[in-house]
């Protein structure tokens, strides 16, 4: 079948199979920030935003992404390069895997809530798992990143 | 994982029941579960463009339609207002985020599932199911029912002036329930379904005053239900959980009276 979508703002008409997953037309498409962890809706790895929503791409029909305005990370490169300068000084990477999910994760949870408490932003970013920074690296950069107005005020 | 050859949007609930009476076919709903199933279908039917997406509120219920995610559940003001907590309590561990964004009031219900912390709190309170050929019918008759071959079109919860409170226990944050308790409440009785037993969620209906103290009522509560073993506990830690988390809940709902 055809389906037609936006893809990170460009117009894609795209032939599916009926039961293909967009994790795997996306990477066809070559979005390679796009990836697949467990395969089991756990990891959140596979996190792309469709419609403004995050959703993971590899439980979501390519079928569904019909007329839909679908954003990978290869889409936010300025919103993910600012907040990927916030992981680094934190030194909340190593191997670098999970980072593309969580990105896009803190960005839909950014538009999303309305205050930043860390209870919030814990049970937020719950769906994505990282199997080598133990989190608080992590956390910390997304508690410095989400607060980087109220510190350029300060300033 | 599941394949299938065809996927067809329904373009009305006709046209997915028919579709839907071959053995051959399946509902998509989230597709969170479906999806991690080893099965080959022919047909997958999707509800999606039928606009059962949404959270109606009336004076006398809630409607919620079948496709509405857990995530609309989560956040969903009326819902919130109504029943304090609630519907944040039961689903905030369920995953994460994207993953409620995705799943559905309907597959959860619908799933009948051991594990669901979404059948769990609604069978506490006053709901219904609304099926396109089978009616309405309360969700407690629906829980016992076989599995057929109908659609699950929406649920209703009525606003009977009951008050919830919900609990329960993971291994690990974001895991299955290891038990599930939801309560609710009126002047004279208490509503009680326990789910992750590790079967699926049933009620047990019992008056205040068949027990003098709040810990007697949960112990009888707890006797109502069977637990078995798996991974997760015995059936003897779970059904001890049973009778603790109850008791908080009753206790709860009781500082909520004042």
């Amino acid at each position: 079948m055809q389906i037609e979508f936006t893809l990170n703002g460009r117009l894609i008409y795209e032939e599916t199979s009926d039961d293909e997953t967009l994790f795997h037309l996306l990477r066809r498409k070559g979005c390679y920030s796009v990836k697949c962890g467990c395969e089991t809706e756990n990891c959140g790895l596979c996190t792309v935003l469709v419609n403004g929503v995050s959703r993971l791409s590899c439980s979501y029909l390519a079928a569904r992404a019909d007329d839909c305005d679908v954003v990978t990370l290869e889409g936010v490169q300025k919103e993910a390069e600012e907040f990927g300068s916030f992981l680094a000084a934190e030194g909340a990477e190593q191997c670098g895997f999970c980072s593309p999910g969580l990105i896009m994760n803190v960005l839909a949870m950014e538009k999303e809530l309305d205050s930043y408490e860390k209870e919030k932003v814990k049970e937020y970013l719950a769906g994505n798992l990282c199997r080598c920074s133990g989190y608080m690296g992590q956390l910390r950069a997304v508690e410095k990143y989400l607060s980087r107005g109220e510190n350029r005020n300060e300033c | 994982m599941i394949k299938f050859k065809n996927y067809v949007k329904a373009e009305s609930l006709e046209e997915a029941y028919n579709l839907n009476q071959k053995k051959s076919s399946v509902i998509g709903a989230g597709m969170m579960w479906l999806k991690v199933q080893s099965r080959i279908k022919m047909t997958l039917v999707d509800l999606s463009g039928l606009g059962l997406d949404g959270i109606e509120e009336t004076d006398e219920e809630f409607v919620i339609g079948a496709m509405c995610t857990l995530r609309q559940l989560e956040i969903h003001e009326g819902l919130n207002e109504y029943f304090p907590g609630l519907f944040k309590e039961c689903t905030r561990s369920i995953v994460g985020v994207q993953f409620r964004n995705g799943a559905t009031a309907g597959g959860s219900i619908f799933g009948r599932f051991g594990f669901s912390d979404i059948l769990t709190c609604m069978l506490a309170l006053d709901t219904y199911v609304e099926l396109y050929k089978g009616g309405i019918i309360p969700l407690e008759e629906f829980c016992r029912q076989k599995f057929n071959r109908d659609i699950l079109v929406r649920i209703r919860i009525k606003k009977d002036g009951r008050r919830a409170l919900y609990a329960s226990s993971r291994m690990t944050k974001t895991d299955f329930p290891l038990i599930a308790c939801c309560v609710s409440a009126t002047d004279e009785t208490y509503y009680v379904s326990v789910g992750a037993r590790p079967g699926k969620a049933e009620l047990t209906v019992i008056k205040r005053k068949e027990a003098s103290g709040l810990k007697e009522l949960a112990e009888l509560a707890a006797d109502h239900f069977h637990y078995g073993t798996n991974q997760r506990g015995s059936g003897e830690y779970r059904k001890h959980l049973t009778e603790v988390y109850v008791k908080r809940l009753f206790m709860a709902l009781e500082r909520e009276e004042g």
